[in-house]
């Protein structure tokens, strides 16, 4: 067992304290003129401009679980762990072409979660609650995941750790309690404010370790001469443990992955938040153009598992968790005080995407779930109560889901999120552009992506676990191994473009489209816009 | 059909395919397929600074994808400024930005 270190959590604990008080204060912050209203709790009073979306949707996307397990793939495998660099350019042209018609839909129609606009644009109470519970499904984990994020700082940091199970998780109780206290008070607005703190310190941090390490460690050369060398014995398992490039199959792999996680990205419950929470159609697009700032720390960090590896960490460590590798990494090279300023950049990072998403969740419930099957008259304030305690729950399931199963479970569970919530993507987007698929299509291919993927999924085995092992297995017919979600995601589609014409043909009810062409246009500014039923009042 | 499509053009506005439109559309189009285009970048020579090829082409197309995403934001910019014009809608104040960040 370490030692403490006593500067370095002296200086993670101060940046913790100033985070809270800011989490706190930001309820007076852009103060509320209705604070009843769901859209302002639930999406800061829907006028963030580009830089508070800029730092609010950096601070949400790339969380500290990125930071650790990033850089932990690139550890253990090479270079097939920094398909999340492509992954990330991907994302923003992709997106750039339908967000900005969801953000216009949603502000004129007063939509607040995705399952909001499925909702009102094919009249389908089946497919707006489809949508709803697997973003709410696949947010679970993903906060479960913030907290392995904080502890692997906290084991590093030597806090905690021994003792019995309640010692040993205090800290995280700490934590979680604090932060469920302020995001029940100041709702969208303190993850917003405290994200300016944790991107500050998330690129310091950043610049500091991929300038200051390779130094210490005789340059980016001498790095890549010790992960080839790692590599080139076999690793724990028998086979190679890792390689610098793709092997043949392993190219369709990383190409698939890329493109589906791209494609997933922006359907989160939790990002879909942080757009619509933005001013302007213009500050949306904007966005797409300066994210990538963010992309490029992402990039530089996957590095920093090269350097974990130049620097010996966990090496002849026998069952070494490749989690710990930047924890570890940052400890072993930096000096105390700047140890605790890495690591309160990965805590901190760790609470902003878990406000998020909790919030993000907590609305899925209280509009698509509460309103729409068991109080269909709920208030606007009634509304702003059940979200606040709908958040609460799901924190404190979170918190239950980390301490009661394993790490390894709510990594394959956040495996399984991805591509859930890719399922969603076709009623959402083709919706964004077309009516033509029918709602009930649409609900089928849902059905079919979902169980293909979950079954598919089951069946792969890794080393650490027997089943939801990994994300890719070979696609049938192709002969190629590819990421499942993107192959039940092209399942999904098929199923829905062959049953539209079926149920067209026999008269199946479209369901009521209460869009307009022009919805899907408007700018602030605009009449509709300014004319726009608020958030509660929709429908 | 319950809707129209939704580039069906309004009577006298531009074509729903316009140059501007076409030139973003490709800005986009561009980043996406240098990315999945998988075997072109998977090699290791020439190395950067003792990055890998592999790794420094990769982390390059960061930045140059932004640049090609930012072309297109302009270029829509510019193409959605047009169709206010001709559709009657008056022209958009200045983004309400500054001084709340």
């Amino acid at each position: 067992m370490r030692h403490a270190d006593g500067t370095a959590t002296a200086v993670f604990l101060l940046f913790f304290v100033l985070v809270t008080v800011m989490g706190f204060l930001a309820s007076r912050w852009r103060r509320a003129e209705d604070a009843a209203h769901l859209h302002e709790w639930g999406l800061g009073g829907r006028n963030f401009g580009t830089w508070v979306t800029w730092f609010l949707l950096g601070g949400d996307l790339y969380t500290a679980y990125t930071f650790v397990a990033v850089p932990a793939a690139v550890y253990a495998v090479g270079a097939a762990g920094f398909f999340a660099v492509p992954y990330t350019v991907i994302a923003y042209p992709l997106v750039f072409l339908f967000l900005p018609r969801l953000w216009s839909v949603s502000r004129v129609h007063g939509y607040v979660t995705p399952a909001d606009f499925v909702r009102g644009r094919y009249g389908s109470r089946g497919l707006s609650v489809a949508v709803a519970l697997t973003g709410i499904l696949a947010t679970m984990p993903y906060i479960a995941l913030q907290l392995v994020g904080i502890q692997a700082v906290l084991d590093t940091l030597g806090v905690g750790g021994s003792g019995n199970w309640f010692v040993r998780d205090l800290p995280l109780f700490v934590a979680f309690g604090v932060l469920a206290a302020y995001t029940y008070s100041a709702g969208l607005r303190a993850p917003a404010l405290i994200a300016f703190v944790k991107d500050a310190l998330v690129y310091v941090v950043i610049v500091v370790a991929v300038v200051y390490i390779p130094l210490r460690l005789g340059g980016y050369g001498s790095v890549f001469a010790a992960a080839a060398r790692k590599f080139a014995a076999p690793g724990p398992h028998g086979g190679p443990g890792g390689s610098l490039l793709l092997g043949a199959p392993g190219q369709w792999t990383y190409a698939t992955l890329a493109f589906g996680s791209a494609l997933a990205l922006f359907m989160y419950p939790h990002t879909v938040t942080g757009v619509l929470a933005s001013g302007s159609r213009g500050t949306v697009r904007r966005n797409m153009a300066i994210l990538p700032a963010y992309s490029l720390v992402l990039g530089l960090l996957a590095l920093l598992g090269f350097l974990a590896i130049a620097a010996g960490v966990g090496a002849g460590v026998p069952g070494f968790n490749s989690q710990l590798a930047v924890p570890q990494l940052f400890a072993q090279m930096f000096p105390s005080w700047f140890t605790g300023v890495a690591f309160a950049a990965i805590g901190i990072g760790a609470l902003v995407p878990a406000a998020i998403m909790s919030i993000a969740a907590a609305n899925l419930f209280t509009r698509n779930v509460y309103r729409e099957f068991l109080k269909p008259d709920a208030t606007p304030a009634e509304e702003t109560r059940v979200a606040k305690l709908a958040s609460l729950l799901v924190k404190v399931g979170a918190l239950a889901f980390v301490l009661v199963m394993d790490k390894q479970a709510a990594i394959n569970f956040q495996l399984l999120g991805g591509l859930w919530i890719l399922q969603t993507a076709l009623a959402l987007v083709a919706g964004l552009f077309t009516r033509w698929f029918h709602r009930w299509a649409l609900l089928a291919g849902w059905a079919v992506g979902m169980a293909y993927g979950t079954w598919t999924a089951w069946g792969i085995a890794s080393p650490a676990t027997k089943h939801f092992g990994g994300n890719s297995a070979e696609v049938p017919g192709l002969g190629e191994t590819g990421y499942v979600g993107l192959t039940a995601f092209v399942l999904n589609l098929a199923v829905a473009a062959v049953l539209t014409p079926a149920l067209r043909a026999l008269r199946a009810p479209e369901g009521a489209d209460e869009t307009a062409r022009a919805d899907y246009s408007a700018e602030a500014g605009d009449g509709t816009v300014e004319r726009a039923p608020q958030p509660a009042a929709a429908h | 059909m319950p809707s129209p499509s939704p580039h069906a053009p309004a009577a006298g506005a531009p074509p729903a395919v316009s140059a501007a439109r076409v030139l973003a559309g490709l800005c986009l189009l561009v980043p996406v397929v240098v990315m999945l285009w998988v075997p072109s970048y998977n090699r290791l020579a020439p190395a950067l600074g003792g990055i890998p090829f592999f790794y420094w082409y990769q982390l390059l197309w960061v930045p140059v994808s932004a640049l090609f995403t930012g072309t297109a934001y302009l270029l829509v910019r510019r193409d959605e400024a047009v169709r206010r014009a001709s559709a009657g809608v008056p022209v958009l104040p200045a983004p309400k930005d500054g001084g709340r960040a």
